[in-house]
């Protein structure tokens, strides 16, 4: 073989975990081994977690995919017939015929996955910096106005809209103003900030510019989370590289405006992903959730008007701003008020886990079983957590819930950031409410009594309660313990504890009924 | 990087902190960058710490040892070499990472926030590590692991004893 192979591998946290480093070298010791030249380039991730690693190569001008791949493959692989080594037991195809992937509608995603995450050509190839340059050029209220016509929502949990919010700061006068970026990303279930961060780090650093440039603030920080040591590699190489070319600073693309981000970490605390409980963490204090109001929007990071957006948030707006009917167009898309795209992340128990991107209205059945092709184990689906730890659980017979924030709300359920735990029917959901509460009282910030209190006492009642021991009253004082938590605590951490362990008691009372067979045989299988 | 449990402080433990505190201009607002730092320095953040850290950034003692003692990464006492981080959260629980819990208590002889006696192993729960449609899974000084078992877990360890 004389001509070049040219070839992707992610270096998504996700693949890495799986190996991907080791496939790279036995990639590349294999071709040298026989005189193939391998032009190798490291992704982020399409988001077929199943498939990690997944290598592709380009056949007569499309990619082919193959995984998951071992090192041990790799021989294997260019004995076959490389690069179209269709006959190999790890083919799978043309990559975006794989039906997970041809059956989404990529849009914030665009990029991850396809183009090197630092390679700023490859970007602006791809349809980036389109959104900014067209911005930089625009009133900063025609901005506003563009992302409010968009109906696009806070993809952080909330579900605010973006355009009210950042009308609010742009109305403000001061003397400075903050973009800050929530990439706190504490979910269990979710991975979507993350990835985009590693896959595509510019296209989070063009939103936020132009946040800044609808807003009038002309800094910006990015919070996140120190468990993601990859993707603060990734996007501090991204904001150094983007300072060196103009497009952050004191002129930002000649534009005569000033934006520059710094990047700050956490330190392993839950709560900070509360929006002011991260500003008090960003002015180098605990994070304890701050009294409402002011909102950030009009006093924030240091008492400042503040733009708090997720990173998926964020990372949408350059596409809106890419051309004058982008905001319509994504308008379009979705249901009623839940409009445009959402990364899902479909986690846990899933046969094919990953990020499915697809206009609300889609339902959690077509997710789990269309895309994620049911349990892991093979077991049938028992119980699903929708919207991370402070989100309801679904039982098997809710699956045809279309997936948007009106109708989730409609079955005392939230979409929160788009995590999609699955469990088969081996889970005890008496052990998962008290996992609620546990949870609840470890990440507390302690700054009220119901959520600070009630939690502790949550998680000892039903304790009891899976020890039998006086069930029906027990039950009932956890019932209360919630009412007091929701009416009464400062923010959604103890606000919205109740919503998993008052729906896991609604949909799974099997669970908590006093020690019964079915429960036994539960208990066994969870220990076994 | 220095680990070593017990190790007695001196001058130049102060100077090291000093020294991230002037990294960072000083900032009382940069003051979780500058424990995050002092922490992967020194392994820890000692009481000796805080007290070079209040006075190079103007705050009182409290200030320093409140946010300290908020954010779960840092710790009073040295960590271990090897820091086994193992996410306890939901979609891990979903595919079994209660199990492996209990295996690596075992394997490693420490409960889940305690270090080995003989400063190789800190074990350690975390929820969520942005893998949970790979789970169960598992960090080892900062090396994620998906799919984790106490195979791939042992064979990581081995890797980061290596490096
Ligand atoms: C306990 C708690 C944790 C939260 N964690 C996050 C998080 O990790 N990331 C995030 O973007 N929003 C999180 N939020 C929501 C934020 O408070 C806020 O609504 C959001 O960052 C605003 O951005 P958005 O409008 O773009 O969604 C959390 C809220 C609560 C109550
Ligand atoms: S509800 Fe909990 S986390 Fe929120 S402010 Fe109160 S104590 Fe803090
Ligand atoms: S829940 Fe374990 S990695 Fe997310």
């Amino acid at each position: 073989m004389t001509e070049p192979v040219n070839a992707w591998l992610p270096a998504d946290a996700a693949a890495l975990s799986v190996g991907a480093d080791a496939v790279a070298a036995a990639l590349v010791t294999e071709a040298a081994r026989r005189g193939v030249e391998l032009r190798l380039k490291r992704t982020g991730s399409r988001g077929m977690m199943w498939l990690e690693p997944l290598l592709e190569v380009e056949v007569d001008g499309v990619r082919a995919g193959y995984g998951p791949l071992s090192p041990e493959d790799v021989p294997s692989l260019f004995a076959a017939d490389f690069p179209a080594a269709e006959s190999h037991p790890r083919c799978v195809g043309l990559v975006e015929e794989i039906p997970f992937l041809a059956r989404q509608q990529r849009l914030t995603f665009a990029r991850c996955g396809i183009i090197e995450p630092l390679d700023l050509d490859a970007y602006q190839a791809h349809g980036g910096l389109a959104g900014l340059q067209r911005a930089a050029g625009m009133a900063p209220e025609r901005i506003v106005e563009a992302v409010t016509e968009s109906g696009l929502r806070g993809r952080g949990g909330a579900g605010f809209p973006a355009g009210i919010k950042w009308r609010t700061v742009l109305e403000q006068a001061a003397d400075r103003k903050y973009v800050c970026c929530n990439a706190d990303e504490g979910d269990s279930g979710t991975f979507a900030d993350r990835m985009l961060i590693e896959g595509d780090p510019f296209t989070l650093l063009e939103g936020m510019v132009i946040a800044g440039f609808a807003t009038g603030a002309s800094e910006g920080l990015v919070y996140v989370r120190s468990e993601y040591p990859h993707a603060i590699a990734t996007l501090r190489r991204a904001i150094e590289l983007w300072r060196d070319k103009g497009l952050l600073g004191a002129d930002v693309l000649g534009s005569g405006r000033a934006f520059d981000i710094t990047l700050r970490r956490g330190a392993g605390a839950y709560i900070c992903g509360e929006e002011s409980s991260m500003l008090e963490s960003l002015e180098g204090r605990r994070g304890e959730v701050r009294v409402r109001p002011p909102i950030p929007a009009i006093s924030g990071l240091f008492a400042r008007p503040t733009v708090v957006n997720n990173v998926l948030t964020l990372a949408t707006v350059p596409l809106l701003l890419a051309d004058a009917a982008a905001p319509t167009r994504y308008a379009a898309l979705g249901e009623g008020r839940s409009t445009g795209t959402q990364p899902f992340q479909l986690a846990g128990n899933i046969r094919r886990g990953g990020l499915v991107e697809r206009a609300f209205g889609i339902t959690l059945r077509e997710l789990i079983e269309d895309f994620g092709g049911g349990t892991l184990s093979g077991r049938p689906v028992r119980a699903v957590q929708v919207g991370g730890p402070l989100g309801a659980w679904l039982p098997a017979s809710s699956l045809d819930v279309a997936m948007t924030y009106e109708a989730l709300a409609g079955v005392d359920a939230m979409l929160g950031h788009g995590g999609i735990v699955v469990f088969d029917d081996s889970v005890d959901m008496a052990r998962m409410a008290e996992f609620a509460m546990a949870f609840c009282a470890e990440e507390s910030c302690g700054k009220c009594t119901p959520c600070r209190i009630g939690a502790v006492r949550g998680a000892e009642t039903l304790q009891k309660v899976r020890r039998g021991e006086h069930v029906a009253d027990n039950i009932r004082l956890v019932e209360d313990l919630c009412e007091v938590m929701t009416d009464g605590s400062l923010c959604a951490m103890g606000g919205l504890t109740p919503m998993p362990v008052l729906s896991a008691l609604k949909h799974f009372p099997e669970d908590f009924a006093p020690a019964d067979d079915a429960r036994t045989h539960h208990a066994a299988q969870v220990t076994s | 990087m220095d680990t070593q449990p017990g190790r007695q402080r001196c001058a130049a433990d102060a100077d090291e902190v000093r020294g991230i505190c002037v990294r960072h201009d000083r900032r009382a607002d940069a003051l979780i960058e500058i424990l995050i730092d002092v922490q992967h320095a020194r392994g820890c953040v000692a009481d000796a710490d805080v007290g070079v850290i209040a006075e190079a950034l103007n705050l009182s003692l409290a200030e320093v040892h409140g946010v300290r003692s908020f954010y779960a990464d840092f710790s009073t006492t040295p960590k271990g070499r090897c820091v086994v981080k193992l996410c306890r959260a939901e979609a891990c629980q979903s595919v079994g990472s209660d199990a492996l819990a209990e295996q690596l208590r075992a394997r490693l002889g420490v409960e889940f926030g305690q270090t080995s006696r003989d400063g190789m192993h800190t074990l350690e729960a975390v929820y969520c590590l942005g893998n949970c449609a790979l789970g169960p899974a598992a960090m080892v000084n900062g090396r994620l692991i998906g799919r984790a078992d106490s195979e791939r877990i042992d064979a990581m360890i081995t890797e980061v004893g290596n490096d």
